[in-house]
């Protein structure tokens, strides 16, 4: 298996690339070549689960060549970004009829996913900034897609800040290497473990820590995100919020401060504190919105803050020498709750499109009534409205339920943390509350003439919606002993186990 | 875009087969000597801009239209991938130099380093294809001033 690895990067460049060349004659064949190297990828991202290895590319072995690692957390990644991708390239397929040039639209969005499948698999801090940069600058582009004043406007500020962003995860690459002379991760986590804090790598963590959080879009990095979720095409926003901010700012960060930098007390504090913020300030703005996608994409915020919160608590608890199974369940609520947003952001997006599509509008006051003409729709949006506001027994209620029990049981060592725990529970009712007014301006109330001959969403866009909202429904069933052994868990002790990362993938795992 | 004065077509149309045999043999000595795949490619895409500059956008374009430039920016990606992926079958191993054992490194000799040379003209295509389609994007780009002081951008098309 691990002999398949560089596929999870050739796919999608080859099939980009052959689109490109190809497509423009033959309509059909972006859609049909397009799906096929999605639904390719989606089953080696399956059979990957379980497995772990290191792949030298080119043959060159690990300090020097460019290695390509999969571990617990790649696996997971691989699986969210491949099942959303391939999601959304059968959604696209008929939502894009509305714009011309879709040849063009695949084969950005066939970069950006072998970009974010590069992030994943890399074990090179220099080639996951090359890889960043990949995705990053695909979807720009892909944000402008419509071509209009303001999706133009939208794609330029996120432009302009992810590339400070880079910058700022270029310039920590380059400290780095000046401080231990490796570009390859495990070298560098061999190279600083059991040494002091050298004062360089605090400052290159800190420049990580900003870089990436511009990618992901935490609280005060934020500005770029609700501008360019709601401009971008409805797959795009849902790759964007489901995956891209995923793979691209928690993923990475998280892999560099555990397993590369390695985490102190205070770092694992400013991350719980992003996280915080995040939370609070993303609902809060969230709550006045009257765009539908634009209210996404502040929840987006606020729920990349779980994620953070979780992952950050796990982070404080390691490094302060505190309980470890409280930091698993600290990672382990983080994990799956990034992993259940991908599931109900995604839906909610597509749904957004839906109801666009349909409606010709995503304005919630020009919206209502359509609970008749689009059944469906509607069906799938309340699941993933109620799965993002934690309503049980949908997967959004596991694992913030996780990240509250992380908090209260890290509180019996430091009781300052059962404000996180209140905070917690009062976003996820901040956030009831927003859904609910979502379903009520759009599905309910009294239907306006202009919808009376509206039909609900073509086949492709309903089969997705459909099968995210089965999987909003059963993904609590990742906490059964066996999936929860076979996905999370590896996924946690990979995180778990700190700098010994460098030993591990030097010894060829 | 008309192009410039006699004086500049003149020098132009006298030293472009050098920039162009310039960039071809930074290209195909790139693992001999300073320079590569990139650099030949710059060279030869800088080749394109002086003509555009110098006859005009039309005439340029007339040579070397905006989709041949766009098929051969992916035919040179794809290119590269081909030859990583032929590592596999080869090799064994994705990116694996397979054509060493045929063509082992040698100082000064142009068939050596194996896939080396391959893959800089790879580089050589995809590098001189899209910074010229750079180029001619944003020199096709206008920015027009609506009535309410507001500005749009327009993309004029060539064909």
């Amino acid at each position: 298996m691990i002999q398949l690895l560089p596929l999870f990067v050739a796919i999608p460049l080859g099939a980009a690339f052959l689109t490109a060349l190809a497509a423009f004659k033959a309509r059909r064949l972006a859609d049909v070549g397009s799906a096929l190297a999605t639904g390719a990828l989606l089953v080696l991202a399956v059979i990957t689960i379980g497995r772990q290895g290191v792949y030298p590319v080119g043959g060159f072995l690990a300090p020097l060549g460019i290695t390509l690692v999969l571990d617990g957390f790649s696996v997971l990644l691989l699986l969210i970004v491949n099942g959303i991708g391939f999601l959304a390239t059968l959604y696209s397929i008929s939502y894009m009829e509305r714009y011309t040039s879709k040849y063009k639209y695949f084969t950005l969005f066939l970069l950006m996913i072998g970009g974010m499948n590069g992030v994943v698999i890399t074990g090179d801090v220099f080639n996951l900034f090359v890889f960043l940069e990949i995705a990053s600058i695909a979807s720009y582009a892909l944000v402008a897609f419509g071509g209009e004043h303001e999706e133009l406007e939208a794609s330029f500020k996120y432009l302009v800040l992810g590339s400070v962003g880079s910058g700022f995860i270029l310039l920590a690459i380059a400290l780095v290497y000046g401080a231990t002379g490796q570009l390859n991760m495990a070298g560098i986590a061999m190279a600083l473990a059991g040494t002091d804090k050298h004062l360089l790598i605090a400052f290159a963590s800190v420049l990580f820590l900003a870089g990436f959080s511009v990618k992901a879009a935490l609280v005060p990095f934020h500005p770029w995100l609700p501008d360019a979720h709601p401009s971008a095409p409805a797959p795009i926003s849902a790759m964007l919020s489901g995956v891209l901010i995923k793979a691209l700012g928690v993923y990475a960060l998280a892999r560099i401060i555990f397993n590369v930098l390695g985490a102190t007390p205070l770092f694992g504090m400013i991350v719980m504190g992003l996280g915080v913020l995040s939370m609070t300030v993303g609902v809060i703005l969230a709550v006045g919105q009257w765009d539908f996608k634009r209210l996404l994409a502040y929840h987006s915020i606020s729920q990349m803050g779980y994620v953070v919160l979780g992952i950050g608590l796990g982070m404080f608890i390691l490094a302060s020498g505190g309980d470890s199974v409280v930091a698993g369940t600290a990672l382990l609520g983080g994990i799956l709750h990034l992993a259940n947003h991908a599931a109900f952001k995604s839906l909610l997006f597509f749904c957004a499109g839906s109801v666009e599509f349909r409606t010709g509008t995503r304005m919630l006051k020009e919206l209502g009534g359509i609970q008749e003409k689009m059944p469906v729709t509607r069906l799938t949006c309340t699941v993933a409205s109620l799965s993002i506001a934690g309503i049980p027994p949908l997967n959004g209620f596991w694992s913030k339920l996780i990240i509250v029990i992380a908090t209260i049981q890290a509180a019996f060592t430091y009781p300052g943390l059962l404000v996180l725990t209140a905070v917690t529970v009062l976003v996820s009712f901040v956030t009831l509350v927003s859904f609910l007014k979502v379903l009520r301006y759009v599905f309910l109330g009294a239907l306006p003439d202009a919808f009376r001959k509206i039909k609900e969403s073509p086949f492709f866009m309903g089969v997705t919606i459909v099968s995210l909202a089965l999987l909003c429904a059963g993904m609590g069933l990742l906490l059964v002993p066996a999936a929860r052994g076979a996905i999370l868990d590896p996924a946690i002790e990979a995180l778990k186990q700190g700098l010994g990362y460098g030993s591990r993938v030097l010894a060829g795992m | 875009m008309k192009g410039m004065t006699i004086i500049v077509q003149t020098i132009t149309r006298l030293v472009k087969i050098f920039i162009l045999l310039y960039g071809l043999y930074l290209t195909l000595t790139g693992h001999l000597t300073p320079g590569g795949g990139f650099a030949g490619g710059v060279v030869i895409a800088c080749l394109y801009i002086l003509l555009t500059l110098a006859y005009g956008r039309q005439w340029a374009l007339r040579r070397f239209p905006r989709r041949l430039a766009g098929s051969l920016d992916s035919v040179g990606g794809f290119i590269f991938l081909i030859v990583a992926c032929l590592g596999f079958g080869f090799g064994g191993m994705f990116f694996v130099n397979f054509l060493e054992r045929f063509f082992p490194g040698r100082p000064f000799a142009l068939l050596s380093a194996g896939t080396i040379p391959l893959n800089n003209i790879a580089i050589c295509l995809k590098v001189a294809a899209s910074l010229f389609l750079v180029f001619i994007v944003m020199a096709g780009a206008r920015l027009l001033e609506k009535k309410d002081r507001t500005y749009d951008y327009k993309q004029e098309e060539e064909e």
